[in-house]
C-alpha cells in the first residue's frame, strides 16, 4: 500500500523535526514498528468486516502541511458553539492557532500536547498516562508514532471546570490532500468535572483524512461529559479512536453526533477499572448520499457493581451505509454488572444499508445484560395522525424522526449544544420547525 | 558393515512401496488412516457408487485440499489431525456386549431416567438382541405405509443407486461442495446418511423419527442427509436421539440439506446428545455440522434443535428464503456443562419478497462451559417487506461459565422490519426459595425453572420427543447446582 510506505518513510523526517526526551522517542519508534507490521486494517479483520478504507487511502496525502493558513474568526464562527463562553483549543491544518484559541494554566491545564510532551514540568503526567490505554492496532499505532500535536487537558482534584472546552480542527484545503493525526490526552482527577466538545471541520472539498486518538482518564468520582460533533464535508473522512480508562465511582459520557463526512469510523473503548462506575455512550447518526458511518464500541467490565448504557440511533437515506458494532465484555469478577445496549435504525432509502452487530461476552453469572436492536420504518399510523392534523408530510416525517432520536438528545447537558444539534438535524431533514424541541 | 549406498536406498523404497503401496484394499473393513484421492475413490467403490458420484467426491476433495480449517468460532480445542483418521469403517455388525449386564451401569441409569424401553436400550448400547422380529416387522409396516404414498425414505447410498436422478439433481445445491472446510470434507468422504423425498402434495403421515430410531445402525462420522419436499408436501423429520451415545469417533462433520419446493413445509428437529467428555473435559466429540435449507415460494422450513452433548459444537442451521412469502424458523436450546463449548446459531438469508423469519435461541451454561450464539440475518435489496424477529436468552449457572452473543444483522431494504433482543440472567435465589418453600428440592426447582426458560423451544418438538428432551435437560444439568 502506497500510503503505508509513504508514512513509514516519512517517519524518519518526522523524528528530525521533533526534539523530545527518550521515553517518547521509544514509544514512537515502537509504534511505527507496530504500524509497519499491522498496516491499515482490511475487511478481513472481524472488526472491519463492514468498513473498507480503500477509497479513503487512495489519495496522496501530505503528511506535514507546509504553509500556514490564517483564518478569521468571523469566517468560521458558525462552527463554534459561540453562544457560550468556553476554553478553545483550535488547530488549523494540524497547527495550533493561538489567536483563535483560549487556553489556560490557571488552576487547570488546558493547553497543547506539543508543550506537554516537551516541557519537563509535565513529565510525570506524560509518563503516567501517555499511551497507557491506547491499543496497539495499526491505526492507533500510526497516530502514536506521529503524535506531536493535540489537546492536553489536566483537571486537578476537586475542580469543577465552569465552562466547556472546545477542541476544533480546521483544514483549509491548502494542500491537495491532507492527513491529520491529532493526539489528545485528558486527565480528570478526583471529584473533578469537565465538559468537552470536539469537532473536525474541513473548509474546502479537498480530501482530508483525520486519524485521531484521544486518551481519557477519569479518576475517583470524576465526571466527564464529552460531545463529538461530526458534520464534515463530503470529502473529509475521520477515524476517531477514543480510549476511556475509568476509576471507581467515576462517570464518563460520550455523545457522538454523526451527520456528515465521507467515511466516519468511531472506535470508542471504555475500560472500567474500579467499582460502581457508570459509562454512557449515546449517538445519533443521520446520513445520506454515499456516506458511511461506523460506530465500534467496547465496554470492558472488569470490576463488580458497574453500569454501562449504550444507545445509538441511526437514520439512513440515499446510498448511505451505517454500521454498529457494539461489544460488552463482562469479566468473571464483574458481578452485579448492569449493561444495556440499544441500537435502533430507520432505513429511508432502498439503497441504504445497515449492518449491525451487538455483541455480549459474559463470564459472570449475577449480571443483568441485555441488548436490543431494531431496523424498521416510521410508524405509518403516527404519520397518519400527524397528517390528519394538517402537518405537511415532510414536517410530519421530521417530527417523527426527532421523536425517534429524542432520548439521546435529551441527555445532552449543555442546552446550546442541544439547540445546535436540533438545528443541524432540522437542516438535514430540510425542515424549519420554528420552535425548539 | 557394508556401506549404505544409493542402491540400497532405492531397494528399500521399492520394498516399502510394495509393503504399503498406494493400493487400497477395498475388501477390508477399515481403511488405513489418512486421506488422499485413493481413499476417496475407494470409499466410492466400496459403496458401489456410479462414476458421477465418484467424480463429485473427487471435486470436493480437490477443493478441500486447498482450504484451511476455520478458526473464527468462539471455541478452543486441539485441531484434529485429518491424516490420522480412518475415513471408512463398516458398521460394526458384531455386538459389543453379550448381555445387558455388561453395559456400563451409568449408561443404563440414564436410559432408565429417559424412559427408554428395554429392547431399545439394548439396541442403543450395542447389546446383541435375540428378538429382532418385532422391530423388523414394525419397520416393514412403516415402509409399506410410506411406499403407498410414494414417499422415498432410505439411506443415501441406496438412493444414489436407486434414484440417481433425484440425488444428482439436488445433492450439493444447498450446501455446495466448496461451501466450507467441513462441508467439503464431508462431500469427499461421507459414509452414509438418509435420503427422503416427499412427492407433490403428499403429507407424510408420520414423524420420520420412529422408523429412524429403530432402523438406524451406526451412521459413521460423516453423515449426509438430503430431504426434498416437493410442491405442497409436508414432512416432519427427526434426527438424533435423546439416548447418550458413547461414540468413539472424535470428529463428526455432517451435512444436512433441505429443499422445500413451492408451498412445501419441512420441520426438522434434532436432539443431539453425543459424549461431551468427562467432568474434567477429557475426550468428547467434536461436532462440526453444516445444515441448510432452501425455501422456494410459500415454503416453510423450521429447525428445532436441542443440543446437550458434544465437547465442541459448531452448528448453524440456516434458511435461504429464496421464494416470495417463504418462512424460516429456528428454535434452539443449547445446554453446556463442565468443559463443553458450543458456538451455535443460525443464518436467515432473505432473498424473496414478504419473507419472514423467527429465531428463538436459549442458551444454558453451567460448570466451566462456554456457550455462544452466532447468527446472521441478512435482508437483500430485493427482499421487500421482509420481517425478522430474533430473541437470544442466556441463562448462567455458576460464575465459571460464559454466555456470549454475536448477532450479525445486515439490512439493504428500507421496508425491512428487524427486531433483535438478547438477555443474560441467572436463576434467581428468590425463584429457588419460592420452590423450596413449596417442598420442591433445589435440584428439581432448577429443572423446573430451566424448563420454563426453554418452554418456547420445547413446545416446537414433536410430542414424545419433547417429553424426553425435558428429561434430558434435567440430566444434563445434574450436579450443576451451585
Amino acid at each position: 500500500m502506497e500510503l503505508k510506505e509513504k508514512l513509514v518513510s516519512s517517519f524518519m523526517a518526522f523524528e528530525d523535526t521533533v526534539d523530545v526526551h527518550s521515553t517518547i522517542h521509544d514509544i514512537r519508534t515502537e509504534a511505527i514498528k507496530s504500524f509497519e507490521a499491522e498496516g491499515f486494517p482490511t475487511k478481513k479483520l472481524e472488526d472491519w468486516k463492514y468498513t473498507s478504507l480503500n477509497s479513503v487511502l487512495k489519495h496522496d496525502y501530505s503528511v506535514f502541511p507546509k504553509n500556514e493558513n490564517a483564518l478569521e474568526f468571523k469566517d468560521i464562527k458558525k462552527y463554534f458553539i459561540h453562544e457560550i463562553d468556553s476554553y478553545k483549543i483550535i488547530f488549523v491544518d494540524g497547527k495550533y492557532s493561538s489567536h483563535l484559541s483560549q487556553t489556560t494554566h490557571d488552576g487547570l491545564d488546558v493547553c497543547l500536547m506539543s508543550a506537554a510532551l516537551t516541557k519537563p514540568k509535565y513529565k510525570v503526567i506524560i509518563d503516567n498516562y501517555f499511551n497507557k490505554i491506547a491499543s496497539k492496532d495499526g491505526l492507533t499505532s500510526l497516530n502514536t508514532a506521529f503524535s506531536q500535536e493535540g489537546a492536553y487537558i489536566n483537571i486537578p482534584k476537586n475542580k469543577v471546570v465552569e465552562k466547556p472546552i472546545q477542541i476544533i480542527h480546521f483544514s483549509t484545503g491548502n494542500e491537495a490532500a491532507l492527513m491529520l493525526q491529532p493526539r489528545n490526552l485528558i486527565v480528570v482527577n478526583e471529584n473533578a468535572h469537565v465538559q468537552i466538545i470536539e469537532r473536525h471541520q474541513s473548509l474546502t472539498d479537498h480530501p482530508v483524512l483525520t486519524n485521531s486518538v484521544t486518551e481519557i482518564f477519569t479518576n475517583k468520582r470524576a465526571i466527564v461529559d464529552y460531545y463529538k460533533i461530526q458534520n464534515d464535508q463530503q470529502s473529509a473522512s475521520l477515524i476517531d479512536n477514543t480510549y476511556v480508562n475509568q476509576k471507581q465511582e467515576s462517570l464518563a459520557k460520550v455523545h457522538t453526533f454523526s451527520f456528515g463526512g465521507k467515511l466516519t469510523r468511531n472506535n470508542l473503548n471504555f475500560y472500567q477499572n474500579g467499582e460502581r462506575i457508570d459509562s454512557t455512550m449515546k449517538g445519533i447518526t443521520i446520513i445520506g448520499n454515499k456516506q458511511h458511518v461506523d460506530h465500534n464500541t467496547l465496554v470492558h467490565h472488569i470490576e463488580p457493581n458497574c453500569e454501562s448504557h449504550q444507545d445509538y440511533k441511526g437514520i439512513f437515506d440515499g446510498n448511505a451505509t451505517g454500521v454498529f458494532n457494539g461489544k460488552v465484555v463482562v469479566e468473571k469478577l464483574a458481578q452485579k454488572t448492569n449493561a444495556f445496549q440499544a441500537n435502533n435504525n430507520i432505513l429511508i432509502s432502498d439503497k441504504a444499508t445497515i449492518n449491525t452487530k451487538p455483541q455480549l461476552e459474559i463470564f459472570a453469572d449475577d449480571v443483568k445484560c441485555s441488548h436490543g436492536c431494531t431496523i424498521g420504518q416510521l410508524d405509518e399510523s403516527a404519520m397518519f395522525y400527524l397528517r390528519s392534523r394538517g402537518i405537511p408530510e415532510k414536517e410530519a416525517r421530521a417530527l417523527l424522526m426527532f421523536a425517534f432520536s429524542n432520548n439521546v438528545l435529551d441527555s445532552v447537558k449543555i442546552p446550546e449544544i442541544k439547540n445546535r444539534i436540533t438545528k443541524i438535524i432540522a437542516k438535514k431533514l430540510g425542515v424549519n420547525i420554528g420552535f425548539n424541541l | 558393515m557394508s556401506k549404505y549406498t544409493e542402491d540400497d536406498l532405492r531397494e528399500e523404497l521399492k520394498t516399502k512401496e510394495y509393503e504399503y503401496g498406494f493400493y487400497t484394499d477395498i475388501e477390508s473393513e477399515t481403511f488405513p488412516v489418512g486421506l488422499n484421492e485413493e481413499i476417496v475413490i475407494a470409499i466410492s467403490k466400496k459403496k458401489e457408487e456410479p462414476e458421477w458420484m465418484t467424480q463429485w467426491r473427487l471435486e470436493a476433495f480437490k477443493v478441500w485440499k486447498e482450504m484451511t480449517e476455520p478458526d473464527w468460532a468462539n471455541v478452543n480445542y486441539d485441531k484434529p489431525d485429518f491424516q490420522a483418521i480412518s475415513y471408512y469403517s463398516a458398521p460394526n455388525s458384531k455386538p459389543k456386549y453379550d448381555s445387558i449386564d455388561e453395559v456400563d451401569p451409568e449408561l443404563l441409569a440414564t436410559f432408565e431416567k429417559l424412559g427408554i424401553s428395554l429392547d431399545e436400550q439394548k439396541k442403543l448400547a450395542g447389546v446383541a438382541m435375540d428378538v429382532v422380529v418385532d422391530s423388523v416387522s414394525v419397520a416393514t409396516t412403516f415402509k409399506e405405509t410410506l411406499g403407498e404414498k410414494g414417499i422415498i425414505f432410505m439411506s443415501i447410498s441406496e438412493a444414489i443407486k436407486e434414484h440417481p436422478e433425484l440425488v444428482k439433481k439436488y445433492l450439493g445445491t444447498v450446501v455446495p461442495q466448496k461451501d466450507n472446510f467441513y462441508a467439503a470434507l464431508n462431500s469427499a468422504v461421507f459414509s452414509d446418511g438418509s435420503f427422503c423425498y416427499i412427492p407433490k402434495g403428499v403429507r407424510c403421515p408420520m414423524e420420520l423419527s420412529t422408523y429412524f430410531r429403530i432402523n438406524q445402525a451406526g451412521t459413521g462420522q460423516f453423515e449426509r442427509t438430503l430431504v426434498i419436499a416437493d410442491e405442497g408436501s409436508y414432512v416432519s423429520y427427526l434426527e438424533g436421539c435423546t439416548a447418550p451415545s458413547r461414540d468413539e469417533n472424535q470428529l463428526h462433520a455432517a451435512v444436512v440439506e433441505l429443499i422445500a419446493l413451492d408451498d412445501a413445509e419441512i420441520k426438522y428437529s434434532t436432539v443431539q446428545n453425543w459424549f461431551p467428555g468427562n467432568a474434567e473435559g477429557k475426550g468428547g466429540v467434536f461436532n462440526f455440522v453444516t445444515k441448510r435449507g432452501l425455501c422456494e415460494k410459500n415454503a416453510k422450513i423450521s429447525w428445532t434443535q436441542v443440543e446437550t452433548g458434544s465437547a465442541v459444537t459448531w452448528k448453524y442451521p440456516s434458511c435461504v428464503l429464496k421464494g416470495d412469502n417463504s418462512v424460516g424458523e429456528f428454535y434452539s436450546i443449547a445446554v453446556t456443562n463442565n468443559y463443553q463449548q458450543a458456538d451455535t446459531g443460525t443464518k436467515m438469508i432473505h432473498l424473496g419478497k414478504n419473507t419472514k423469519s423467527t429465531i428463538i435461541s436459549k442458551g444454558i451454561s453451567a460448570g466451566k462451559s462456554q456457550n455462544s450464539y452466532r447468527g446472521l440475518v441478512q435482508i437483500n435489496a430485493r427482499a421487500e417487506n421482509a420481517r425478522n424477529f430474533s430473541q437470544c436468552d442466556s441463562l448462567l449457572m455458576g460464575n465459571e461459565c460464559g454466555a456470549h452473543t454475536f448477532p450479525y444483522i445486515e439490512a439493504k431494504n428500507k421496508s425491512a422490519m428487524i427486531e433483535h433482543e438478547a438477555t443474560t440472567s441467572k436463576i434467581g435465589e428468590d425463584q429457588i426459595f419460592y420452590c423450596n418453600q413449596r417442598g420442591i428440592d433445589t435440584e428439581k426447582a432448577i429443572a423446573l425453572i430451566v424448563n420454563g426458560f426453554s418452554k418456547e423451544v420445547l413446545n416446537k418438538l414433536p410430542m414424545e420427543f419433547a417429553v424426553e428432551a425435558q428429561k434430558l435437560l434435567e440430566i444434563s444439568l445434574e450436579g450443576s447446582v451451585g
